[in-house]
């Protein structure tokens, strides 16, 4: 920054911005993002509302009706049991963001949690986290939960079942990062400041070291619905995930896949809005590290 | 350099071992291989199926404890991982269908990275145009996309292809079908029930690695060292793929090894969608028709090919990055 440029800031006083603002601004800058935010926001309402204006509910056998295409009747056409597609595609959708977002809730304080704390106070609880984190990452988590939702086959909560293991194996790799993170903010004046004040170790690792990490928690929280979404179809897919008569989008999914060539409409509604929300998540975890980033490229405009 | 890793490899293999075990009581406990014959008809003899299912160390009323000493003894004694319920050995079935996996992937994987490479380092020094608008968001909808999404909607693709030209250009059910007898008709036939599922790993693998590479390049590009380059003369094409893709290589060859490495376990999706009975598949089935035995096999089989991605990807680094090499 030459002189001239210092002068004419001064000359000119502007209104201090704070930082979230600043962030909010860059974000909205990012048209892919805004799209992706808007897209996410109308889902979650369609997912809430709609269930109770719909004629057909997504468990409602329509006898007669079976794998009929879509017509007046049934907007998206029936499944093989005669249940209404559109129906059980809004259900999916909603089941779908709930283990998205519960997943991600988890997991983020997990690693958050793991990794602070194996940064933190390093020696034998750095090793031993450290070791967790191999010990769950040497085995592809796909084939761990498989096992371990094919043990406990009961329809009634599932999905609650699903999202606690898709959460326990799904931390490890940010729980690397925050560890590496927390190695080099540990030694910060302001960090051993408030420790030689005597304030406990919880509260310098909440009050002084997650806040200056939460960029990267605020991203991985957002990319992680996505991943968690495509994890749960994947795992419903093969019958491993959320169990009928409950519904989510993979389970729809893999019950249209069978009959694709010949019945397409039950696989492609839910995989149409399945890859619709996924993007919508990802444009928005774009948008946000981008806008959070301090080194970002937007050419020095705020 | 050796120490290091035979530290790390000495670390590896005791980790393996408890993620194994874990997996088998698991599996032996939530697996019950009685259940295959419980559908049988006329049913079979209590007293002798018990008898048999002793016989492959499968019968639930022998403490879970006794059966995974049984089957431990097994694999360090004579690698003998265990029979299914049926009694085929699982070794023979996990070493014809490693191969199957490997001949699905290959192609598509190495093709994949290739392309991914190259499109991703290409996008990035075309920052923002059309082109790069184009790529970007294709790979993006890719990325977003489950495998077996695509894989069933190249199916779909792929039947009315067949349709609109009257020629059946693309088989997508399992590894061959029917040929003629003129030369070469077998190789020929399964080029042809490869060829849509290698698209549709190509597409996954290139898409996913477009947009890592891009990003690298994008900041290799942003380097004093590639402006140096430009500066003292160097042609734009010099200096992008000599100065700027080589040090975005670095971190992209870690994820290469990883790959190249667990390439053997297939993709479950993609062997499924297209019934290609390969590792993934297998352990699908055993999850189905309980075959405890198979899933651990297949389980420590992917443990081992994380374990060697993960020192191959240190490999990698090693020869690379000119700091860890002469460093």
């Amino acid at each position: 920054m030459t002189t001239d440029t210092i002068a004419e800031s001064t000359a000119t006083p502007r209104r201090r911005m704070s930082r979230s603002k600043l962030t909010l601004r860059r974000f909205l800058r990012n048209k892919m993002a805004v799209v992706g935010a808007c897209g996410i926001v109308a889902l979650i309402l369609i997912a809430i509302i709609t269930p109770h204006m719909l004629p057909w509910t997504y468990d409602q056998i329509d006898s007669g009706h079976f794998l009929k295409a879509p017509d007046g009747r049934h907007w998206l056409g029936t499944t093989q049991a005669g249940r209404d597609v559109l129906a059980m595609t809004v259900h999916g959708m909603s089941r779908s963001l709930i283990i998205g977002f519960t997943v991600a809730v988890l997991q983020t304080t997990i690693s958050c949690t793991l990794g602070a704390t194996a940064a933190y106070f390093g020696r034998w609880s750095e090793k031993s986290i450290m070791w967790v984190i191999d010990l769950f990452q040497i085995i592809p988590s796909f084939l761990v939960i498989a096992v371990i939702m094919k043990g406990h086959s009961t329809p009634k909560n599932s999905w609650l079942l699903l999202a606690l293991l898709l959460a326990a194996w799904g931390w490890m790799m940010t729980a690397r990062v925050v560890r590496s993170l927390t190695l080099s903010l540990k030694h910060r004046e302001y960090v051993l400041a408030a420790k030689y004040m005597g304030l406990p170790a919880y509260k310098i690792i909440a009050r002084h070291i997650l806040p200056n990490i939460s960029s990267l928690l605020i991203v991985d929280l957002t990319l992680g619905v996505g991943y968690a979404i495509l994890a749960e179809t994947g795992l419903s897919f093969f019958g491993f995930g959320v169990m009928a008569p409950d519904t989510s989008l993979g389970t729809l999914i893999s019950e249209g896949a069978r009959l694709a060539t010949t019945y397409p409409w039950i696989f492609s509604a839910p995989a149409i809005v399945l890859v619709i929300l996924v993007m919508c998540v990802n444009a928005v975890g774009d948008g946000l590290r981008d806008a959070l980033d301090p080194n970002s490229s937007s050419g020095g405009r705020a | 350099m050796a120490r290091y890793i035979a530290k790390r490899l000495a670390n590896y293999v005791v980790l393996l071992f408890l993620a194994v075990s874990a997996v088998y009581f698991l599996a032996a406990s939530t697996l019950n291989a009685r259940a295959v014959y419980a559908v049988r008809n006329p049913p079979v003899d209590p007293g002798v199926l018990d008898a048999m299912l002793y016989r492959w160390n499968l019968n639930d009323k022998t403490p879970i404890l006794e059966r995974y000493l049984v089957w431990l003894k097994g694999v360090f004694t004579h690698w003998d991982w265990g029979f299914t319920a049926t009694g085929a050995w699982v070794n023979d079935d996990v070493s014809i269908k490693m191969w199957v996996s490997l001949r699905l992937m290959l192609i598509g994987t190495l093709a994949g990275i290739i392309v991914g490479i190259l499109v991703g380092a290409w996008t990035a020094t075309r920052q923002y145009k059309p082109s790069d608008r184009a790529f970007t968001g294709f790979a993006l909808l890719i990325v977003c996309t489950p495998s077996f999404v695509i894989g069933i909607a190249s199916q779909i693709l792929a039947i009315n292809v067949n349709r609109w030209t009257g020629v059946t250009i693309f088989e997508f059910v399992g590894e061959a079908g029917r040929h003629g007898s003129y030369f070469g008709a077998v190789f020929f036939d399964r080029l042809q029930h490869l060829l849509l599922p290698t698209l549709a790993l190509l597409l996954i693998q290139a898409a996913f690695l477009s947009r890592i590479q891009r990003n690298l390049m994008l900041d290799s590009l942003g380097e004093d060292y590639v402006r140096t380059a430009r500066a003292k003369g160097l042609p734009k094409s010099k200096a992008v793929m000599k100065h700027a893709l080589r040090t975005a290589l670095i971190p992209t060859g870690t994820y290469v090894a990883f790959s190249l490495a667990t390439m053997f376990t297939g993709a479950f999706y993609t062997e499924k969608v297209f019934s290609f009975p390969g590792l993934g598949a297998y352990f699908v089935d055993s999850l189905m028709n309980p075959n405890p035995h198979g899933v651990v096999a297949v389980t420590a089989f992917s443990g081992v090919c994380v374990v060697c991605g993960a020192i191959l990807s240190d490999i990698a680094v090693a020869i690379l990055d000119p700091r860890v090499r002469l460093g």
